[in-house]
């Protein structure tokens, strides 16, 4: 058997949930929705990361397949985000997610 | 499970001391993934943040694999590297965002705005890691999952799952065809003087 990487997975699980704060930060602070949705990528890596180290922790085939999915949620995501970004920048001429405010009374 | 051993010593990292210069390669790959996602939510550039995003992916891809996950490095690589990534490629260059874009962004990002969201996620991230250290060093050697593993765990166990995830990516399709503006919509826009009438959105 080949051996892989001899890591401690809690380091792993820091790292994966800085990541997920670093995104977080950036979703709460930056107003281009473009950053916005750049962070919302880091975040879903991140839980992807969380997935990986658990698989590698157990050896099991789930977490490999958890990260198909997230892969598939972000496709989906990034596709629907970034159209709605277009569409935005079309009609109001700014990406500023601050501006989307037609439907106050 | 020892028919499944066969491929994953055709992987690589044939050295002696594999465990060792794997775990090097994974931390450091971690460091560029922290590094690089920094450099993202601070770079005011939208090119400059995606390409720390892209180069992010690579890193935490080389950390997927050198924990024994070499399926998810390979679509971490393909799929978010290259395909998802060229979206947001295609779109910041659609937008054209020039200086003026930059200038707004050096206007809206001072050093009070970070103050209260750093401060937050910072105690949050402490809270977590203080947690974390309770959960003991539990010091794990990966060993090789193989995409013949994945796949078989893909289509028996979580078929259900792999129907539905493909359900999603056409509703994704579908959304963003019907989402994009049409050319109607750009040609009206363009020729608009001020905010265009916002009667249809």
């Amino acid at each position: 058997m080949n051996e892989m990487a001899t890591v401690s997975t809690p380091t792993i699980l820091g790292i994966s949930l800085a990541l997920f704060l670093i995104g977080l930060l950036g979703v709460m602070v930056r107003r281009d929705l473009l950053f916005v949705l750049m962070s919302l990528e880091i975040m879903l890596n991140a839980a992807a990361l969380a997935f990986i180290a658990a698989a590698a922790k157990w050896r099991q085939p789930d977490g490999q397949v958890m990260v198909l999915l997230i892969l598939v949620a972000a496709a989906a995501e990034v596709g629907v985000g970034l159209s709605l970004v277009l569409r935005l920048y079309h009609r109001l001429d700014t990406v500023d997610g601050d501006e989307i405010s037609l439907m106050r009374g | 499970m020892s028919a499944f051993d066969v491929p994953s010593a055709a992987l690589g990292t044939a050295a002696p001391a594999a465990g060792g210069a794997a775990a090097v390669a994974c931390y450091a790959a971690c460091a560029v993934a922290l590094i690089c996602a920094l450099m993202v939510i601070t770079q005011r550039n939208a090119m400059h943040a995606l390409l720390y995003l892209i180069l992010m992916l690579l890193a935490l891809g080389l950390v997927f694999f050198t924990l024994g996950a070499p399926f998810a490095a390979v679509l971490q690589v393909a799929i978010y590297a290259g395909a998802v990534m060229v979206l947001f490629v295609f779109v910041v260059m659609m937008l054209n965002l020039g200086p003026a874009s930059e200038r707004q962004e050096r206007r809206w990002l001072g050093a009070g705005i970070w103050a209260v969201p750093a401060a937050l996620t910072g105690a949050l991230l402490a809270i977590a890691i203080y947690a974390l250290g309770y959960s003991g060093e539990a010091r794990v050697t990966a060993g090789v999952v193989t995409p013949k593993e994945v796949g078989i765990s893909l289509f028996q166990d979580y078929l259900i799952a792999v129907e539905l995830a493909s359900l999603l990516l056409v509703a994704g399709l579908v959304g963003a065809f019907h989402l994009a503006p049409t050319k109607g919509e750009r040609d009206a826009v363009g020729s608009a003087d001020g905010h265009p009438p916002a009667e249809s959105l």
